[in-house]
């Protein structure tokens, strides 16, 4: 693709994205540019639309109108499995893992579906080492590698969190949507995630759902607030902490 | 979310891969074919053709099960339609046995092709859906199924078609001995065993896996679970077609009633009988079924009204089914001593 002077494609690139359910209108002509290797944060109060832009994103939901670019090629008719293949991987709210699995099974699993070849109907996959050496270095870097043959369900709230990155990670993205990774951890649990989130920032480009403002300030380049399923306000953290109408519609009630 | 599994699978998925850890692993199984294997010796000693025929049918139930267990208890795919891949493979030898054509060699792809065919369009159409839909939707294929079988009046209709004999093995007569019969279904019953416990333990064998527990998380790490649940399916069905094929040679009739949808409520049955997700626990629990079915039906036409109960108690108190059961006494045993 051919660069523009002084400006590259973004990584990821909504275009006036809209939808509605019924009369509600939860995503109201959102266009947004993500830069490559950018901490991209999203914000809003319960009930904006957040967690709906991010099905938008992944493939989860459709949209009604619009367009998604990944690395400017348009991705808005592409199914969930395939946007995950062309580098755009997300996280859950509610912890999506495979509890039955082991946390190296769950990691393995998806550096196989990025290697291909699932069709294989021979040869035992808990020993095939060109999925397990990967999976293993990914859960050393989210810190699960000591816990990597206990069954996922069996893990802490926040291990799951953890674990739930690993495999995301091991998907080797471009794009990183992840949907409130902090959501129901306790203190130090969520220290720790925090801190894993600071070790993938640069490396990925990330679109961050949060709800706690103090982990959003910290790691986050660029702030995007969402109200009623529209950007009011986008821009670098303090800017945006001291816009009015986001201090009016959102921080107000929580104080920034 | 689906509660954390314990079935027997789930736990040998994380057995070392060592001898030591084949051998626990699979001492069931093994101890199962070698009982299987030495039974025809001790079946000289009493009703030889019975035994070897009641035994023989065991086994070729247990095939059926075995094919349902990879796509239920692995796949968590209920299909309420199983049994119509037992009437494709056994109608597959009575139509073509009709027409003069009795060898198995061409009987047996005839049976695997039809079959399979047939999971194809089936399975592409039910996979689309999910849960009850997906039960509704396998039983009224296998209805389809069922009713076009009654429709067969050239074949027999609702009355069935008698073999007039075995079929031949490469021109040989071999299937009428009841002892070579009864060593040929033992042997693929052990094949197919091991052809289906080598898939699950298989890359395909983890996308199956992982779609039945979670099928969002599946596709959200690049998978599209439709074609791989399709796949087993075919399998499933093509391991069933030959299980019909066998069951007419057993019994040398073939009818409708092979495909009705007790019948496959019947493998349903068994396969949660001996244990989900195991595929021994469905050699188990064909057998228990018979077996029960059998002595019960010794004492009682009613028999249904001790089996019922049987069963009632067995899915309230037996959680894993046979096997299950099985693993807590042992675990009680350890526990103990």
């Amino acid at each position: 693709m051919a660069e523009m002077s002084g400006s590259e494609t973004p990584a990821l690139a909504l275009v006036d994205l809209n939808k509605a359910y019924g009369a509600l209108k939860v995503t109201d002509h959102v266009s947004l540019d993500v830069a490559t290797g950018e901490l991209h944060a999203i914000i809003g109060p319960n009930g904006a639309g957040k967690t709906t832009l991010i099905h938008q994103m992944s493939g989860l939901a459709r949209s009604d109108s619009g367009h998604i670019l990944l690395d400017g090629q348009d991705i808005t008719g592409l199914s969930m499995a395939t946007r995950v293949r062309k580098g755009l991987a997300r996280s859950f709210q509610i912890t999506s893992i495979i509890p039955g699995f082991t946390g190296l099974e769950n990691v393995a699993l998806a550096v196989q579906a990025r290697l291909g070849s699932s069709f294989r109907l021979f040869g035992a996959v808990s020993r095939e080492e060109r999925l397990n050496a990967p999976a293993r270095d990914i859960l050393e870097t989210v810190g699960l590698l000591g816990r990597a043959d206990l069954p996922a369900g069996l893990l802490s709230h926040g291990e799951k969190r953890q674990l739930e990155l690993a495999i995301a990670m091991a998907t080797e993205p471009r794009v990183l949507l992840l949907d409130e990774p902090l959501a129901g951890t306790g203190p130090e649990e969520s220290a720790a995630v925090i801190a894993l989130l600071r070790k993938l920032k640069g490396r990925y480009t990330i679109v961050l759902i949060e709800h706690d403002m103090d982990a959003v300030f910290a790691l986050a380049d660029r702030v995007s607030v969402l109200v009623y399923g529209r950007i009011i306000a986008s821009g670098a953290p303090d800017a945006v902490r001291q816009d009015p109408a986001v201090r009016e519609a959102y921080l107000g009630e929580e104080g920034p | 979310m689906t509660p954390l599994p314990q079935s027997p699978a789930a736990v040998e998925t994380r057995l070392p891969a060592t001898r030591a850890g084949f051998m626990r692993r699979e001492w069931l199984p093994i101890m199962l074919f070698v009982l299987l294997a030495l039974l025809p010796f001790a079946a000289m000693l009493g009703p030889e053709k019975y035994t070897l025929s009641l035994v023989t049918r065991v086994m070729i139930f247990a095939l059926a099960a075995i094919s349902l267990d990879l796509i239920l208890g692995y796949g968590a795919l209920v299909s309420f339609g199983h049994a119509a891949f037992l009437g494709i493979g056994g109608y597959a030898v009575g139509i073509l046995a009709a027409h003069g054509v009795q060898d198995a060699a061409l009987q047996v792809p005839v049976a695997l092709l039809a079959s399979g065919l047939f999971a194809l369009l089936t399975g592409a159409i039910s996979l689309r859906t999910k849960g009850v839909y997906f039960i509704m939707i396998t039983l009224a294929f296998g209805q389809m199924a069922f009713f076009f079988a009654v429709s067969l009046s050239a074949y027999g209709g609702d009355d069935g078609l008698t073999l007039a004999s075995r079929s031949k093995l490469f021109g040989l007569a071999w299937l009428e001995n009841d002892r070579f019969f009864y060593a040929l279904v033992l042997a693929l019953l052990i094949g197919c065993y091991a052809l289906t416990r080598a898939i699950v333990a298989s890359r395909f064998g983890r996308v199956i896996r992982g779609a039945k527990e979670n099928p969002v998380r599946m596709e959200a790490v690049g998978f599209s679970p439709f074609r791989y649940q399709l796949a087993a399916y075919v399998i499933a069905g093509m391991i069933c077609g030959l299980a019909g094929v066998l069951l007419a040679n057993q019994a040398e009739f073939v009818a409708p009633a092979y495909m009705a949808w007790q019948r496959s409520g019947e493998l349903i049955v068994m396969v949660i009988l001996g244990g989900l997700g195991s595929l021994h626990g469905a050699i188990i629990g064909a057998a228990a079924f018979l077996l029960l079915e059998e002595i019960l039906s010794g004492y009682t036409e009613h028999w249904k009204l001790i089996f019922g109960p049987f069963l009632v108690l067995v899915v309230l108190f037996a959680r894993g089914g046979l096997l299950g059961l099985l693993a807590r006494v042992r675990g009680k045993d350890r526990a103990d001593g």
